[in-house]
């Protein structure tokens, strides 16, 4: 997988194009090149229908490209059967949603232990691997919660808990603070920030200008191209 | 390779069945309200059914035994006739040459007696006007008959040998409220013709020739001397349960080993054709309630689960997104459906059962029910419920990830 012993990007998209429909055919992404090394902290603008839900789809393997290459922490995701791809979405890649996507009528440590269903162990080691990560968003003391009992900082960290809980190689966010104040924006972009100093690799969807400035890196979607600009160089995000 | 990131193997996606069902189960309770209402049709269902095949065993049992038990062990001998005209003749000890036979309960003579006439009263005539007089059969029998008939007795008691030769009477209920004698102690006497009889016993039943109700009853041996009757008019047997159509081939010969052709046998219909036909009938049109009960049962948790699947798309693509195969998916709903029929298909065995016993109280039968359908009701509510979770399920399985997180929760 590696070449000559060197750690692989974790995301590594060449040409990657998407077309959807067959009588009027729509390239949603055009030719995508796009690489994103271990410990990286990218963020990804664009206005609407840019593309960047595509590319979303495509990164967290819920989605396959029309053509062009995808390599998650080098494996060659093209070639998979579906039920690999499942298999490796789950223990590789953490899903941030918007609307967090938390079971309502379960606890907040079922919410997270949810994220371990679909792959070994047992249920003992699955309850104590999701309280380690509930006290790593800061939220040991709300285990047994209910989420509609939850603030919406409070529900999305159970959601970042429940996608790290399973020591992904990367942490997809689609909008994570779309559905929060300033205030708890500012609290869950502290905890990315956090994360990508422990060295987690992150990748945030946003078309929320502060969001994007705290990535290390931020390119930007437009009708289905990417463009990347490299540091973190502030950027007029049109929405 | 080791087990640092880069070098992990993919491997397929997994979803043991213990958490399978556990997360099943979590799924059910999570609306546990709907997931009552979902499964009362299959309960309603399998009740019905259940009490349907319940009852009508119930129902086609009582039918049978008493009308079996009676009519299987009834086996009655007459004298042939050619033409209109008796042409044979039976023994005078038909009883006891009867009764050595294996397989005879019961049996005795019975014969109505030729009393040129005579009429029946009950007080000597003093005074003509208020004499009553009736014209009452008068019937011959061996002691063993009233046995062969099932009589039951009201008062008093009936003859046996001892009174053979003796003029004693055993009344017909009938015939004991026309001579208005009610009680036995006092030996009342009743005159056929100017004969004076001792009334000692008055019948409350016969299950066999209820023409005896209306009749006085002497015995046989009196008959003879007294009324010259030549020749037992017909022979009752009461036969063991199986044994009716053994003695039906044997009386003849007991009877009139010389020529068996002089006697004509009248034994009873075959009891497990009738009993196979009584419950063949009413299970047939049960069941037919039953199923398209269960029908709707079924119908009823296609249509819940399909409604839970378009509510629950953010949880289907939340849980494909950390990994759930399609297939996992659909065996989630597919054990949910199962699992809620189920628990129909207990809780409806179990209303069928009390709806069985109820009614069953309330008829006074005796509850009958194959050990079998109690067991059998809860798979069938599984079978139901996992027909019922094939189209929901694979539905649930075919959602897009991508459509499915989209959609706000």
């Amino acid at each position: 997988m590696s070449d000559s012993g060197a750690v692989p990007p974790v995301l590594d998209l060449r040409g990657v194009t998407r077309v959807f429909g067959t009588t009027t055919p729509i390239e949603a992404l055009r030719r995508v090149d796009l690489r994103v090394g271990p410990g990286e902290y990218v963020s990804i603008t664009g206005p609407s229908g840019s593309g960047k839900s595509t590319l979303l789809n495509i990164l967290g393997l819920l989605d396959r490209p029309t053509e062009g290459t995808f390599l998650l922490d080098g494996i060659d995701t093209l070639d998979l059967s579906e039920g690999r791809r499942s298999a490796l979405r789950g223990e590789r890649i953490g899903f941030v949603f918007q609307s967090f996507h938390l079971l309502a009528h379960r606890s907040a440590l079922e919410n997270v232990v949810c994220a371990l269903l679909y792959r070994r162990g047992d249920r003992r080691d699955r309850r104590r691997r999701a309280a380690e990560a509930l006290d790593r968003v800061g939220l040991s003391h709300r285990l047994d919660a209910m989420p509609p009992t939850l603030s919406g900082g409070e529900r999305q960290r159970v959601a970042i808990a429940r996608a790290l809980v399973g020591g992904p190689s990367l942490l997809l966010g689609d909008e994570p603070t779309g559905n929060l104040d300033s205030v708890t924006t500012a609290a869950i972009l502290e905890l990315f920030d956090e994360l990508h100093r422990e060295g987690l690799t992150l990748v945030v969807i946003t078309h929320d200008a502060d969001v994007s400035a705290r990535a290390q890196r931020s390119v930007r979607m437009l009708d289905g191209v990417l463009c990347d600009t490299e540091a973190s160089a502030p950027l007029a995000v049109g929405s | 390779m080791s087990d640092a990131p880069t070098g992990r193997r993919s491997s397929r996606s997994r979803f043991a069945v213990r958490d399978l069902i556990g997360e099943s189960i979590a799924g059910l309770l999570s609306r546990p309200g709907r997931a009552a209402l979902t499964a009362a049709g299959t309960v309603l269902g399998v009740a019905a059914l259940v009490a349907t095949v319940g009852l009508a065993r119930t129902a086609g049992n009582q039918i049978v035994t008493r009308f079996d038990e009676l009519s299987a062990t009834d086996v009655t001998v007459e004298r042939a006739q050619v033409n209109g005209r008796v042409v044979g003749s039976l023994p005078w000890d038909s009883e006891r040459r009867l009764t050595r036979l294996n397989g005879v309960r019961a049996a005795g003579t019975i014969t109505e007696v030729d009393r040129g006439g005579a009429l029946t009263r009950s007080v000597p005539i003093n005074d003509p006007a208020e004499g009553d007089e009736f014209d009452l059969s008068v019937y011959a029998l061996s002691p063993g008959a009233f046995d062969a008939v099932r009589a039951k007795v009201a008062e008093g008691k009936v003859f046996d040998r001892s009174h053979d030769d003796l003029p004693v009477a055993v009344l017909g209920p009938g015939a004991a409220d026309d001579l208005r004698i009610t009680r036995v102690a006092q030996q009342p006497a009743i005159f056929i013709g100017d004969q004076t009889f001792v009334v000692i016993g008055v019948l409350d039943d016969v299950d066999r020739r209820s023409e005896l109700l209306t009749t006085v009853m002497i015995p046989e041996a009196f008959a003879r001397a007294q009324y010259g009757t030549p020749s037992p008019g017909s022979v009752q047997i009461d036969t063991k349960v199986g044994a009716a159509e053994l003695i039906g081939r044997q009386a003849p010969l007991a009877l009139a080993a010389n020529n068996p052709d002089l006697v004509k046998v009248s034994v009873p219909g075959q009891p497990k054709a009738v009993k196979a036909k009584v419950e063949g009938d009413i299970n047939a049109l049960f069941l037919l309630l039953g199923g398209v009960s269960l029908l709707v049962g079924a119908l009823g948790i296609a249509n819940v689960t399909l409604v839970s699947v378009l509510e629950r798309v953010g949880e289907i693509g939340l849980r494909r997104a950390v990994g759930a195969a399609r297939r996992h998916i659909a065996g989630q709903f597919l054990v949910e459906s199962t699992l809620l029929g189920f628990l129909g298909g207990v809780v409806g065995a179990s209303v069928g059962m009390v709806v069985i016993v109820a009614v069953s109280l309330a008829k006074d039968w005796v509850p009958v029910l194959d050990l079998g359908i109690p067991l059998l009701a809860p798979l069938a509510g599984a079978v139901v419920g996992l027909a019922s979770g094939v189209y929901p399920s694979l539905r649930a399985a075919s959602i897009e990830p991508v459509e499915a997180l989209r959609g706000g929760v």
